[in-house]
């Protein structure tokens, strides 16, 4: 009877009632109208300024203002200077997404199922790390990470690395970053997902004789989907736009595409290449968010 | 069978307490580093323990100043977007209306593009509008990324709430404002509080936007920022490990709070016996 009784709230958002007066029929617009003109104007409306801006004659220049000449070979052109940091920042990014998968998966898991009383207080332990500056935090990598510090010695120690083997201002670091900082976001939305899987399926999948591997890959990957696919999501954008890592733990041989747009716009003052690459990284990303979405739904996601 | 189960179990609880070691260290060592007296301005190895930074912790005055200015731009944007955001998500879960796939659009999108897009995008247009870049362009910025994540984050506490708690509190003749006041607004607050906590965090940690629409105000990440090229004052892991305790804090108080205005709410209606 409980569990009857609460079907009817739980299954997605109820049915709007019917309007009852005049009033009504315009409230939601009213309600609506702040949060969407501030979206529009500060969010809709610099994209196309963007878009514009990629387009500029790239013989302008901010102090002699820039010319509206449809220049759409400022793309070519930034790929073509560029392409080596684009192509890196999909690289880490991925592999910092899988190795945030293998290690946000488990985590998820636990918390869902196995943690009992303990479950809020790991969650925020999960979420702690975004309690404290993501730029302080991302230094304290160069401290752990420091030619002197432990992690390097044990790993010189046992020959993983050689004797003036560094892990600060490499590759590593920035990956290790980048998992490190967006983990949070991959692990909340599997939790939620994982958190609704009813144990019994398993036992009834155990019960069927199914391995505990079988049972996993045909019964918890699939009903976690919608938290994966958010998570990834969530993990991969920002982990994909991000230069703080590449900056603070790499070198400039560790640049991502947005060490290069962040010099373009504030050091160069090259808009139109600057606007061109910021576009192809959304291009880029769109692309493979939608990609996804297809599997999910907006409204899943959010 | 259960034996394998029961390692399957302690497996999987290993690998998580691993992770959350993993998750945990930095702030470990921030917490640790804020005691630390740095043998030099570009040195971020321990050294030697000291209590001089908690003591004077604005010694150098800009951070401080990067700090306070964060503070500001942190409660305007957070007021701002959290009113935008309740709205916007009162209408979506409350109201039927034409347009609605396209507004869930507008809210999505920002939460799917890239900091750096908005961030460029934002500069792109306040060039163009010759419009000088401070103080308002970074509140502007920052409330209208905060506003998508208000909004979800009040619309999955109204969209849980149970809807029968306000149609009993009508059945007992209660007004539709009165209802609003002494049931909804209650049942919803701890939503619009992690929300406002959440935009507030938000802003003031955001790096990526700021950079691109400050002009020459700094704000206490832009501070790291700069300090990260010429030498980071060990303040610098005060305020972080501040920072972390005050947000610890206000988390528990809001999940205390959460707890006492479901049992209010729910003592105002008087659940007749028997119902769940």
């Amino acid at each position: 009877m409980t569990a009857l009784a609460h079907v009817p709230t739980s299954a997605g958002s109820p049915a709007p009632p019917p309007a009852r007066r005049g009033r009504n029929r315009l409230l939601p617009y009213l309600l609506l109208l702040p949060g969407a003109a501030w979206l529009l104007v500060f969010f809709a409306l610099p994209l196309l300024q963007l878009a514009a801006a990629s387009l500029y004659d790239p013989a302008g220049s901010l102090s002699t203002g820039y010319a509206m000449t449809w220049a759409v070979g400022n793309y070519p052109d930034a790929l073509q200077a560029y392409w080596p940091q684009f192509l890196r920042s999909f690289l880490y990014s991925a592999i910092a997404l899988v190795l945030a998968l293998l290690m946000g998966y488990p985590l998820a898991y636990a918390i869902a199922q196995k943690a009992g009383r303990w479950k809020n207080l790991l969650l925020v332990a999960v979420v702690a790390p975004m309690f404290t500056s993501f730029l302080v935090r991302t230094l304290a990598w160069k401290t752990i990470l420091s030619d002197n510090g432990a992690v390097v010695g044990l790993l010189r120690d046992v020959h993983l690395l050689g004797p003036d083997g560094r892990l600060l201002a490499t590759p590593i670091a920035v990956v290790l970053g980048l998992t490190y900082n967006f983990l949070p976001f991959l692990v909340l939305p599997l939790y939620a997902s994982l958190e609704r899987l009813d144990p019994r399926l398993l036992e009834a999948a155990s019960d069927l004789y199914a391995s505990p591997l079988r049972a996993f890959a045909r019964v918890t990957l699939p009903l976690s989907m919608p938290g994966l696919i958010a998570g990834t999501l969530l993990f991969f954008i920002p982990a994909t736009g991000d230069y703080i890592n590449a900056e603070l733990l790499g070198t400039p041989n560790e640049y991502m595409i947005g060490n290069v747009i962040d010099s373009a716009f504030l050091v160069r003052l090259d808009y139109p290449q600057g606007a061109a690459l910021s576009f192809l990284l959304m291009a880029a990303i769109l692309v493979i968010v939608f990609a996804y979405l297809r599997r999910a739904g907006t409204e899943e996601v959010l | 069978m259960r034996l394998r189960r029961w390692l399957a179990d302690r497996w999987v609880m290993g690998v998580a307490v691993l992770v959350l070691g993993y998750l945990t260290l930095p702030i470990l060592v921030v917490a640790g580093l804020s005691f630390n007296r740095p043998s030099s301005r570009v040195s971020y190895d321990f050294n030697e323990f000291t209590l001089d930074n908690w003591a004077r912790p604005c010694a150098t005055a800009d951070m401080c100043d990067a700090v306070v200015r964060s503070m500001e731009i942190g409660l305007i944007a957070t007021v701002v977007s959290t009113v935008l955001g309740t709205l916007m998500a009162f209408a979506l879960v409350r109201h039927g209306f034409r347009g609605r796939s396209g507004i869930n659009g507008l809210i999505f999108l920002p939460m799917a593009t890239p900091e750096l897009v908005m961030g460029t995008s934002l500069l792109a247009l306040f060039v163009a509008a010759g419009v000088p870049q401070g103080f308002w362009t970074i509140v502007i910025a920052h409330v209208m990324f905060c506003v998508s994540f208000v909004v979800v984050t009040v619309k999955a506490r109204l969209a849980g709430m149970d809807r029968r708690l306000e149609e009993a509190a009508m059945d007992l003749y209660a007004s539709e404002w009165q209802t609003f006041r002494r049931i909804t607004l209650p049942l919803v607050l701890p939503g619009i509080v992690a929300a406002a906590l959440l935009a507030f965090s938000l802003s003031f940690d955001d790096f990526i936007i700021t950079n691109f629409n400050a002009g020459t105000t700094v704000t206490f990440p832009m501070y790291v920022w700069g300090a990260a090229q010429r030498g980071i004052p060990p303040q610098v892991n005060v305020i972080g490990t501040a920072m972390f305790g005050i947000a610890l804090l206000l988390v528990g108080a809001s999940s205390l709070r959460g707890r006492r205005a479901r049992k209010a709410a729910l003592a105002v209606i008087a659940t007749p016996a028997g119902r769940p």
